[in-house]
């Protein structure tokens, strides 16, 4: 277990070190910085030109720069925002905050839906109902999810039944606890339905063809003779057996979501990540830029650190192997 | 059945790049040329019953003009209808940046004819949505190419030497498979110039869009290679005396075609989506240049999203080229059987 654990950590500090080089040496290469903007300012004298250079460590060579950034980084300072005139931090924490409700909630959710939606799809592999389903789920493939949230944003003015941007109510602040939360939920809606339906199509179709394969292995067959009703053969027996292809897809399906909540946090203005970064990026703003990128690098790191604990756990035979080694 | 529906996939996606391809024969106007007396005029329908209830075989529209004090609310003149004209000469135009040409499908000689409507500076949106189209398919094209190109190299590369190439080499597609890609793009973006002409701004977009995904291509290639070095017919031809490159040139690389195909067809709807995610933004190709996507940036503005529906409409016309490379993506997974070497990789 420590070994199998120690390796599955040491991966992932392989990976945020790696990205932090990554995004470092790339902002470094950039042609000009949020400095060079103030050049042209007249009412600047060189000298405090110069003196603000050497503030923000413009003037020291990239790999300095790097070790300093990152010493700062493992205290918990991310550098320090030249368009918010503040440190990028605590700016970030609060939307990256936002995006996560929304992607953990999308997360839970789609997973929710295709978990059963497939393995029942599997169950009836080839049936009406199955290719029925198939061809309702490759519909929400062929739509965009850029296109989605345009369309529902629209049906949502012109119906009026939902909100249609923003997190929460302007009122906000004077509600009731239970009126906040259904307030909060209602925001979500819309959000929330486009993230599931961009990540429900490729989600449902690898559960199904999991829970095919599963079903069709001989010690199935072999339950199913012994009289096991077929839903205990179902959730108890196929899915665990199916479990680590998906388990493997747990991670993947984070990142999509985590990307595609990008846009849709645009579209629809809700306060997160999104908005934040297209900010950051308009204004040059570099260090908020990393700062982001660094972000939903770790959350989708720490995502797949839990789905391969979560298979270490449910399949056995990832534990003789792990050990065996 | 496999084999009968893949070249009718490929006849339908082949026709769609076509009618974009040659956008100014199809497109009654140029993208960028703009008529302030109609601003936000709607969708005009083409009529073949007139006002009397009279049948004619010669489809029709009727005219439109804005109502006196506004600036988007405009009345039909069901008094003069104007016959839509086939093969008319109208603006010149070239095909494919060569040939130069005159010829429309359709016309209606000097009166406006908006199908799908303008935009706000009057601009036709179906002439748009076409021209448009050209810079999005080809943003993908271009993207999908170069990214397989760099794929198939470092994958042959990784796979063929081995080594601690190979280990490098698959590390760093670790790291960009570990980050969410839309992020990758934007970090990609965010460092490079903002305001930079069109042209260069759609080739930046290209570059970004192709550097971004190289990783997978590259893996599954990677994995194909080291499989396919193994077999007897690539040792015999070793033992023969052929040398490196012959050998991944002659033996290896067209294994790999499959593979190659398939990533190729799922690459290129996912990057035209890159570009009309970053111009939707204001990241990617500028005005007056069209694109799917920033012909839709204008709906971030919440009166145009309410009043003036047709605005949506590139989002609805990348539809059938979505459905077009997904079953050409299909069909090409099941008949190279490449879905079970994907799945080995680890990839989706």
């Amino acid at each position: 277990m420590r070994r199998f654990l120690l390796r599955r950590v040491a991966h992932a500090a392989f990976l945020l070190l790696g990205v932090s080089l990554l995004a470092f040496f790339f902002s470094a290469l950039a042609p000009g910085n949020y400095l060079d903007d103030l050049r042209l300012n007249p009412q600047m004298s060189s000298e405090r030109f110069s003196a603000l250079r050497a503030q923000y460590r413009v003037d020291q060579p990239v790999a300095l720069r790097y070790f300093s950034w990152a010493n700062a980084l493992l205290h918990g300072d991310l550098g320090f925002s030249f368009a918010y005139n503040a440190p990028v931090a605590p700016l970030l924490w609060p939307r990256a905050r936002n995006t996560l409700l929304l992607t953990t909630t999308a997360t839970l959710l789609v997973w929710a839906i295709a978990l059963p939606l497939g393995a029942w799809s599997a169950q009836h592999l080839g049936k009406p109902t199955d290719v029925a389903l198939t061809w309702a789920t490759s519909a929400f493939l062929i739509v965009p999810d850029l296109a989605l949230a345009l369309g529902l944003l629209v049906l949502a003015v012109r119906s009026g039944w939902l909100p249609t941007g923003g997190m929460v109510s302007v009122a906000f602040d004077e509600f009731s606890f239970a009126h906040k939360i259904r307030d909060l939920a209602s925001h979500m809606v819309l959000p929330v339905i486009v993230l599931v339906a961009s990540a429900l199509p490729v989600l449902l179709r690898h559960v199904r063809a999991a829970v095919a394969e599963a079903l069709d292995a001989p010690f199935l067959r072999a339950a199913e003779g012994q009289g096991i009703p077929r839903r205990r053969l179902l959730y108890r027996y196929a899915l665990p057996a199916a479990a680590h292809p998906l388990i493997a897809l747990f991670g993947f399906s984070l990142g999509t979501l985590l990307s595609g909540s990008l846009l849709v946090e645009v579209v629809m203005s809700w306060p997160g990540l999104g908005p934040f970064l297209l900010e950051a990026i308009l204004a040059r703003d570099v260090y908020v830029v990393i700062g982001g990128v660094l972000f939903s690098t770790l959350f989708l790191v720490a995502g797949n650190l839990a789905a391969d604990l979560l298979l270490y756990w449910a399949d056995p035979r990832i534990r003789t192997e792990a050990e065996a080694r | 059945m496999i084999r009968s529906r893949l070249p009718l996939c490929i006849a339908f996606l082949g026709t769609l790049h076509a009618v974009v391809a040659c956008a100014g024969f199809f497109a009654p106007y140029d993208p960028v040329a703009q008529d302030r007396e109609h601003p936000y005029a709607p969708p005009m329908r083409p009529h073949f019953v007139d006002a009397q209830g009279a049948w004619h075989l010669r489809p029709f529209v009727y005219p439109q003009a804005l109502r006196t004090a506004s600036f988007d609310q405009y009345q039909l003149d069901t008094t003069t209808p104007i016959p839509i004209r086939f093969f008319v000469r109208g603006v010149p135009y070239r095909v494919l940046g060569l040939l130069s040409s005159r010829a429309h499908l359709f016309g209606a000689g000097g009166s406006p004819l908006y199908l799908l409507g303008t935009d706000a500076y009057g601009r036709d949106i179906f002439s748009r949505i076409l021209f448009g189209g050209q810079v999005s398919l080809l943003a993908g094209l271009l993207g999908a190419a170069l990214t397989l190109s760099l794929g198939l190299s470092i994958g042959a590369l990784a796979g063929f030497t081995g080594g601690w190439k190979d280990e490098v080499l698959m590390r760093a597609a670790e790291l960009y498979l570990a980050l969410p890609w839309i992020y990758l793009l934007f970090a990609m973006r965010a460092f490079l110039p903002l305001s930079v002409p069109p042209l260069k701004a759609f080739l930046l977009v290209v570059l970004v869009i192709a550097a971004v995904g190289w990783a997978r291509p590259a893996r599954l290639v990677r994995g194909i290679v080291l499989s396919v070095k193994e077999r007897d017919f690539v040792r015999a031809a070793r033992g023969f005396g052929a040398s490196g490159p012959y050998l991944l040139r002659r033996h290896i690389l067209p294994e790999t075609s499959g593979v190659v195909l398939t990533q190729a067809a799922i690459l290129v709807p996912q990057f035209v989506l890159a570009e009309m995610t970053l111009s939707f933004l204001g990241l990617g190709v500028p005005e007056p240049l069209p694109s799917w996507g920033n012909m839709l940036s204008c709906l971030q503005h919440y009166n145009v999203l309410v009043s003036y529906w047709w605005m949506y409409l590139p989002a609805v016309a990348m539809i059938p080229f979505f459905l077009g490379y997904l079953t050409l993506a299909n069909l090409l997974q099941r008949s190279t059987g490449t879905a079970k070497i994907e799945e080995a990789c680890g990839g989706v």
